[in-house]
């Protein structure tokens, strides 16, 4: 079971991975990254490249399911305006054993976070708007899966 | 060859894509970089600090170095910071 989606709407996330619960597997593990209030900021808006987006997804998930034995994925991303509260990312796995599904589950948003084409701008309160930049650290992070 | 920009490098440039032909000595990524820094100031403020651009071509992430060939789409922008 493999679910990648891309939507400009907000989504239910429990509702998302209820289904990786029913696969036979013995563990679930997911991950959701929330827009949050840093320094004043109202709503996080999203910008994607959408000939290239669901496509850079799915080749996350099939190097997943090519490294660990996964029962089901499922990986949402929202694009467009995420008010500060909701969810901007769910990432979900279901293995037999928690340690496919946590490494799995890690490996993806690590990833994702340097590999998927979207870019992440901050509106604040009184009007102004920037862009984030990207970190170092993520980039660590994301050459430690491909050098494992 | 079409070219899209995305998130920074859109503003900055002032369009989200262009159909373009290139010239025939413009080879690789960073000839076209260099093409379009030397057209007018948006393109060169744009592309100012090369280690901030990624690219794309064709929906595949390559490197400056890498021959446009028979590439249709080439798309130019930051680092990404999803998820």
């Amino acid at each position: 079971m493999i679910r990648v989606e891309v939507t400009d709407a907000a989504f239910d996330g429990a509702a998302a991975l209820a289904p990786l619960g029913s696969l036979g597997g013995g563990a679930v593990a997911s991950f959701t990254g929330i827009a949050r209030d840093d320094g004043g900021v109202t709503a996080i808006e999203l910008e994607h490249y959408p000939a290239m987006t669901e496509a850079s997804l799915s080749a996350l998930v099939d190097d997943a399911v090519a490294r660990w034995s996964l029962l089901g994925c499922v990986l949402i991303h929202r694009v467009g305006k995420v008010a500060v509260g909701e969810a901007i990312v769910l990432v979900g796995t279901a293995a037999s054993h928690r340690a496919e599904a946590l490494e799995a589950c890690a490996f993806l948003i690590d990833r994702l976070k340097t590999e998927a084409p979207f870019w992440k701008k901050e509106h604040r309160a009184d009007g102004t708007a920037t862009w984030v930049e990207a970190k170092t650290s993520d980039e660590d992070r994301a050459a430690e899966w491909l050098a494992g | 060859m079409l070219l899209v920009y995305f998130a920074r490098v859109r503003e900055a440039i002032g369009v989200d894509g262009e159909d373009r032909v290139l010239p025939a000595n413009v080879l690789t990524v960073a000839d076209c970089l260099d093409w379009l820094a030397d057209e007018n100031a948006n393109y060169a403020a744009a592309f100012a600090n090369r280690d901030k651009l990624r690219f794309a071509l064709d929906q595949q992430m390559v490197w400056e170095g890498t021959a446009l060939e028979g590439a249709h789409e080439l798309a130019i922008f930051p680092p990404v910071t999803g998820g």
